[in-house]
């Protein structure tokens, strides 16, 4: 249940999502980023491997 | 074993992938469950009202901010001395979460200081110390994208961040050196121990800090693992191109 934030609802609910998403995204981003990398470093190593 | 043997990029993944688990697992478990406990289960302050549960973001946001880029002095120092690329691409990883701390504990900062101090921002000594922490921030992820060479870019970043930490020294003690700011003083003080806030708000207070540190050493070694993926893989493409 939503405690009573009383007359600074917006100010704490404000803080809590900009908080929340700055996080969300950075987690999210650091992942794909991790993942890319991974498909990219594994298509070097094949096309070294087909060439040495 | 030497720790140094860690600065191979093999050992350092090696244990990396080792810990990972147990730090996105710990991180999760103490930052969720700090917010909700912090969030749902205190009350209000009787002079703050209910912006006190900021606290729980604004504050290990703020310690975080000035740890990763402290973090990132030791990394440089490392790299400036021993040459070690592993410690120079785990500073490069470090720089973008250190940059989103920044940015979280000075948006809830503004937030919470609207209705407390009745303004958004004030040119006060720790605020404007850490604006200034934000912009060395975005430099530093500047110059490690503007220098071609690794090298080169390892060695200008890491001569920034010497320069940078000063203004992180300031960050973290501002409100000592300077009397007339607004933000008030530390509200932990680690050296002499005392601290100004109360145990309903400081236990889940001190599991969001544990949280976020815990939730950035996972972000900083899954980050220097795709740096060092990437690093090699831009060396194998150089080989094979040479080859060709």
């Amino acid at each position: 249940m939503m405690p009573d934030l009383g007359k600074y609802a917006g100010e704490v609910t404000s803080a809590y999502i900009a908080s929340l998403v700055l996080l969300g995204v950075l987690v999210l981003w650091t992942l794909l980023r991790g993942r890319a990398a991974r498909a990219e470093l594994q298509d070097a190593e094949q096309e070294n491997g087909k060439d040495g | 074993m030497s720790i140094w043997s860690y600065a191979n990029p093999v050992k350092f993944l090696g244990l990396s992938a080792k810990v990972q688990p147990f730090l996105w697992g710990a991180s999760a478990i103490c930052v969720v469950g700090g917010l909700i406990w912090g969030f749902f289960g205190t009350p209000d302050d009787f002079r703050q009202g209910s912006t006190v549960k900021i606290i729980y973001l604004h504050v290990p946001a703020a310690l975080m901010a000035i740890n990763a880029w402290f973090m990132m002095l030791v990394t440089s120092l490392i790299w400036l001395i021993r040459r070690h690329h592993v410690s120079a691409l785990a500073a490069k990883a470090a720089a973008p979460v250190g940059v989103v701390m920044t940015l979280i504990a000075l948006v809830t900062g503004a937030i919470w200081g609207q209705p407390m101090w009745g303004t958004w921002w004030a040119w006060d000594p720790r605020l404007t110390s850490f604006l200034i922490l934000f912009l060395f921030y975005l430099g530093y992820i500047a110059l490690w994208e503007a220098v071609e060479d690794p090298d080169t870019a390892a060695d200008l970043t890491s001569i920034l961040c010497l320069v940078g930490s000063v203004f992180a020294v300031l960050s973290r003690y501002a409100v000592q050196f300077w009397n007339q700011g607004l933000h008030q003083g530390t509200s932990i003080p680690v050296a002499t121990g005392g601290r100004s806030v109360a145990d309903v708000f400081f236990y889940p207070l001190l599991m969001c800090m544990v949280g976020f540190g815990l939730l950035f050493l996972a972000l900083v070694l899954y980050r220097t693992g795709t740096e060092i993926r990437l690093r090699r893989a831009a060396a194998l493409r150089a080989r094979a191109g040479r080859a060709a």
